[in-house]
């Protein structure tokens, strides 16, 4: 699938418990003239539409807004997974949800988005592993790669949580070892 | 390395599955059919897609359990407390005075949402005068349903779900429990009527003061929703309400101005 999409670049972020310190930290830190999509992913127990995305868009300069089925994937726009679903990825940019089993104890399972975007956007995604007490992430930072992508975790000894992007590092998945100052100059650059 | 299926691979499965078996999955979006395919082909440990293709084609128990494992059939009793709130209190009240009521679940799964709305029935008092038709396009989810039988130990969740949609009995008594069971109480199983319905291919089968569909149109692509939302059109009584889950919108639908959504909740009501 990624052959014909090698020009689009997209970035998603997976994070579970203290992730939201990083995202507070990296949102204010991007470029407002940003013109790639940002995906968050991040575990919760909240219902959809709680507070998560004000939360985050009082930090952002760009827009933040909750994923609706079949909706458009919009550069300069960030993202956020609704709680209780899988987020997927079609070919022609565009966003679907599922409610399938859990991975790893987690819907939305940061697996799930990291490989599905992996085979929509082949060698244009950066996927970025944030904070956490779980596995998930590892695997499909490891699809990220082997479809072209780019995997960046977060420095463990920077993260709230370090077992997350800790999990990734030991298993050799992660292309790059990052603070969020340098996730964000990473974005930035892109 | 896993097996990725491509998207021309895709397309061969589901033109297969339709040639042989006459179940269109081919308007369905790819993203989740690839995920499910995919994760098939792992767990059932085909060397190649050239081999599990060939299962599909030749082996019609293989196809069952295809059909099985790549519709998604997770549900709940009473996912979504504030959506079964709002039928409690804005729902059923404006569809009360009827002297008969039909409701439609369409993509019922395993039953959990039907048992969920008959119970707010019998507690409307309405549910004597109620007949809920509860389909999906798996034979084999629609047996359960019928059966209503569960697992005891998702009643815990269940029940909290129920208080949280404003049920006020002790939602233990809506079952009984055996073994690692429980099973639902006849006089709410009295009022279902369950058959195999395929939202793809088959028809209107009759006029409903209240339709549900709810995570069952995330897996269409947007063509296949329109066509769905014109046989809930047709399918809908004038004034009848039509229940979509949280994520799911009849936004870009071309029917949109003869439906009325009630505040904030994935419910529309129609208006002509
Ligand atoms: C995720 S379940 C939804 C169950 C329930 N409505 C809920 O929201 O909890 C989706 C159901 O839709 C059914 N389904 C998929 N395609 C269908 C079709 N073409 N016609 C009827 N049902 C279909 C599946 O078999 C599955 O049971």
């Amino acid at each position: 699938m990624a052959q014909d999409q090698l020009n689009s670049k997209i970035v998603v972020i997976g994070g579970s418990a203290g992730s939201l310190e990083a995202l507070l930290d990296l949102l204010p830190a991007l470029r407002s003239d940003i013109n790639i999509p940002i995906v968050i992913v991040i575990h919760r127990k909240t219902a959809p539409g709680s507070p998560l995305v004000d939360v985050l868009a009082i930090k952002s300069s760009l827009p933040v807004c909750e994923v609706d089925e079949k909706e458009p994937v919009r550069n300069g726009h960030i993202y956020i997974a609704p709680a209780d679903y899988h987020l997927l990825f079609e070919a022609d940019h565009t966003f679907s949800l599922d409610v399938s089993e859990k991975v790893n104890y987690s819907r939305p399972s940061i697996d799930v988005a990291f490989e599905s975007a992996a085979e929509v956007y082949g060698a244009g995604l950066t996927g970025i592993l944030l904070s956490g007490a779980n596995a998930d992430g590892t695997h499909g930072l490891m699809v990220i790669g082997e479809l072209g992508g780019v995997a960046i975790a977060q420095d463990p000894d920077t993260a709230e949580i370090s077992y997350m992007p800790e999990h990734a590092i030991n298993n050799h998945v992660a292309h790059h070892i990052m603070n969020v100052q340098q996730i964000a100059a990473y974005i930035n650059a892109l | 390395m896993e097996i990725l299926i491509t998207d021309k691979q895709l397309d061969e499965v589901l033109e297969d599955v339709f040639a042989i078996y006459g179940y269109d999955f081919k308007s369905y979006a790819k993203a989740s059919m690839h995920r499910r395919i995919n994760r098939l082909i792992a767990i059932d440990k085909f060397p190649s897609f050239a081999e599990f293709r060939y299962r599909i084609r030749t082996d019609k128990d293989y196809f069952h359990r295809f059909v099985e494992e790549i519709t998604v059939n997770v549900t709940e009793m009473f996912r979504d407390p504030a959506f079964f709130n709002a039928l409690r209190t804005e729902v059923l009240p404006a569809i009360a005075t009827k002297p008969f009521i039909r409701v439609w679940h369409a993509g019922c799964s395993t039953g959990e949402e039907v048992y969920s709305t008959a119970i707010l029935l019998k507690e409307a008092n309405m549910l004597h005068k109620t007949l809920i038709y509860a389909t999906d396009l798996n034979p084999d989810v629609v047996e359960k349903a019928k059966s209503g039988i569960f697992q005891l130990d998702r009643m815990k969740q269940y029940s909290e779900n129920y208080i949280a949609s404003g049920g006020k009995a002790d939602f233990s008594s809506y079952y009984t429990a055996k073994y690692d069971r429980v099973i639902f109480n006849e006089e709410l199983k009295k009022r279902m009527i369950f058959a195999t319905h395929n939202l793809v291919s088959d028809g209107s089968f009759n006029e409903f003061q209240l339709i549900l569909c709810r995570n069952v149109l995330i897996y269409f692509d947007k063509d296949l929703q329109q066509k769905v939302f014109d046989l809930f059109d047709k399918s809908l009584d004038s004034l009848g309400f039509l229940a979509l889950g949280t994520k799911e919108t009849l936004r870009f639908s071309p029917f949109i101005h003869r439906f009325r959504q009630l505040d904030k909740m994935k419910i529309w009501r129609k208006i002509s």
